[in-house]
């Protein structure tokens, strides 16, 4: 582990200096090497990845979005990749917003087709350049982008087969139960919020100063 | 009499035939949109997310270790492997070590559940183009794997064995005896398949030169697992990223030349006597202790334990409620299973749940190379290919 993760620093010192201007940082955690860059240069810090001798990462494991919605720029967009050749990872990550377009891979990576598809199917993260951006997951006619942090984890329609109208209808979702969400982190070490309960003890506080 | 055209002039059109998402051949959910000239496929474009079941939305909403029954309804084929990569991904976060007869076990069942769906996909690939009976004697096999996993963890498919820090109970000492039984029985079985498939006609007028890619291409398609072997690659990464105790174990990594159906039906064939041979140097060098952590923190208590222990009992109960937490922080853990590289990239937010989750799919890779794939076949090729490339509909849509 070690031995890898000392090559590991090797090898991010050197892409950083390959790519100074377009590497914002880099570091090495838990044994893996993440690369954080500008969205508009992700094609060229790939190409360069996936060319050059000395790191030959041919292989685009996966891309995956992630969603932080209380941040400026809310999505990451993280790429994973593989060189059989040096028998390394590493995770190239970007940021963007709902608005702000990133540029489509899939002319260094024929594979990232399908997961840039995904990306815009499940985020809403805006492609440009992919020939064939199209929903990927969801039902044919789907609203929304589910893994963005403010969708409902029930979704908003549900189908069911009508009887009378002889097809599949669709139906605003209607929860028989309210849909409760159990959070069972500890008060005492680090719950950001009010226990239930506990709303008149922290009013009685404050009107006590008073 | 005028005419417009003569009647050999006539221009004939290129027309779309929907494969699925009903069709016996589809291996489940697939709906695939050939267009065809004639007979020869000019694209392919297969319409997934038909089974896709919000996995990663749902396991943001739950705690890790309930998270980890999700992954058995991934792949069902294979169940235990992608619980594998969960949980490697879930030590790799929290820094915690696994006993080693607990590393041991699981190497045991993941090379186990490798030839479970190695026997599915084997015998229902022959079944595709044409052979019946080796799915039928394969099935008889897979259902003693059932029966093993049942043993093991009570549940026939649905395992939910491999915990955080080992796997949740040791395994009952007349279960290895059958297991081994099991292992000296199979390659009889093995060999039976073979000689109806190997040198059988018609299953390799059917397979061989079909669906060919090129080492190229598997790069470009990012293919990994019997894929990426058959077309001569020898990538595993059992061999080179081991995890648990895969660095033990002495087997070796079958390859392919040419990189058509035919030959990731032979590697398939071959990887199965080697998880054999793995499974029996599991179950000679298997030492006796612990099975899971004693890190209480991560592991249940042992029942016995809680009967006498208060603090045990206090464990029990707030890993089952709130669970364990995990530092913030972003890793991704890889393993091998049957179909290629299975990966998890799990993001944490310091909380007991995970804040990303997402679920790499070796499959789903797979099923992107179809067109590639495709291409310039034949009509009858498309289940030929499909079975050879071994989708399994619930981990592609997820």
């Amino acid at each position: 582990m070690s031995v890898n993760e000392a090559e590991l620093r090797e090898l991010g010192a050197r892409i950083a200096e390959a790519l100074a201007f377009e590497v914002q940082s880099w570091q090495v955690v838990k044994g893996e090497l993440t690369i954080e860059t500008h969205a508009d240069q992700i094609v060229k810090v790939l190409t360069f990845l996936r060319d050059d001798g000395q790191t030959r990462f041919r292989t685009l494991i996966d891309i995956c979005g992630v969603d932080w919605p209380e941040r400026d720029r809310r999505f990451d967009v993280v790429y994973h990749l593989l060189s059989m050749e040096l028998n390394q990872r590493i995770r190239v990550k970007i940021r963007t917003d709902e608005e702000t377009p990133i540029p489509s891979i899939t002319g260094v990576f024929p594979n990232a087709d399908w997961f840039e598809r995904e990306l815009w199917d499940m985020f809403g993260v805006r492609i440009t350049g992919h020939p064939d951006l199209r929903r990927i997951l969801t039902d044919y006619g789907f609203e929304g982008h589910p893994l963005r942090k403010d969708f409902p984890l029930s979704g908003f329609v549900e189908l069911r087969y009508d009887e009378e109208l002889k097809r599949v209808v669709y139906e605003p979702v209607k929860l028989a139960q309210e849909f409760r969400r159990f959070d069972f982190l500890s008060p005492w070490e680090g719950a950001k919020y009010i226990l239930p309960g506990d709303e008149k003890a922290a009013a009685g506080e404050r009107q006590g100063e008073e | 009499m005028p005419r417009d055209s003569a009647p050999d002039e006539r221009k004939i059109k290129n027309y779309n035939l929907n494969f699925g998402p009903q069709h016996p051949a589809a291996h489940g959910v697939l709906r695939l949109i050939l267009e065809l000239d004639g007979e020869v496929v000019e694209r392919a474009d297969p319409h997934i997310g038909l089974l896709h079941r919000g996995t990663e939305k749902l396991i943001e909403h739950k705690t890790y270790l309930q998270a980890i029954g999700y992954f058995d309804r991934l792949d069902y084929a294979a169940p235990m492997n992608q619980e594998h990569a969960f949980v490697l991904a879930i030590e790799k976060a929290l820094g915690v070590s696994v006993p080693e007869r607990g590393q041991y076990i699981r190497v045991l069942y993941a090379e186990l559940t490798r030839i479970m769906n190695h026997i599915l996909n084997v015998t229902t690939h022959a079944m595709d183009v044409g052979a019946l009976t080796p799915i039928l004697w394969g099935f008889e096999e897979r259902e003693t794997l059932c029966t093993f996993y049942e043993r093991a963890s009570g549940a026939r498919m649905h395992a939910k064995y491999f915990r955080p820090g080992g796997v949740h109970q040791d395994l009952p000492p007349d279960l290895i005896e059958d297991i081994w039984n099991w292992t000296e029985r199979f390659p009889k079985v093995l060999d039976d398949i073979a000689t109806l498939l190997v040198d059988n006609r018609i299953f390799k007028q059917r397979n061989v030169d079909i669906g060919v890619l090129t080492q190229e291409q598997a790069f470009e398609l990012g293919l990994s697992g019997p894929m990426l072997r058959a077309t001569g690659l020898a990538w595993d990464l059992r061999k080179a990223q081991p995890y648990d105790v895969y660095d033990r174990m002495d087997f070796d990594v079958p390859v392919g030349r040419h990189g058509d159906c035919y030959d990731r039906f032979m590697v398939r064939m071959e990887e199965m006597r080697q998880s054999l041979k793995i499974m029996r140097q599991c179950i000679d060098e298997m030492p006796d202790g612990p099975v899971l952590t004693d890190d209480h923190k991560v592991a249940p208590p042992r029942r016995g334990e809680m009967k006498r222990s208060m603090e045990a009992l206090i464990h029990h109960f707030k890993l089952y409620t709130e669970g364990f937490k995990v530092p913030a922080g972003e890793v991704y853990a890889a393993v091998e299973a049957p179909k290629g590289e299975f990966g998890v990239y799990l993001v944490s937010d310091g909380t007991n749940r995970p804040w990303r989750c997402k679920i790499r799919a070796p499959a789903f890779v797979h099923l992107a190379a179809m067109d590639t794939m495709l291409r310039g076949h034949m009509l009858a090729d498309v289940p030929a290919v499909l079975g050879s490339i071994d989708v399994v509909f619930g981990e592609v849509d997820r």
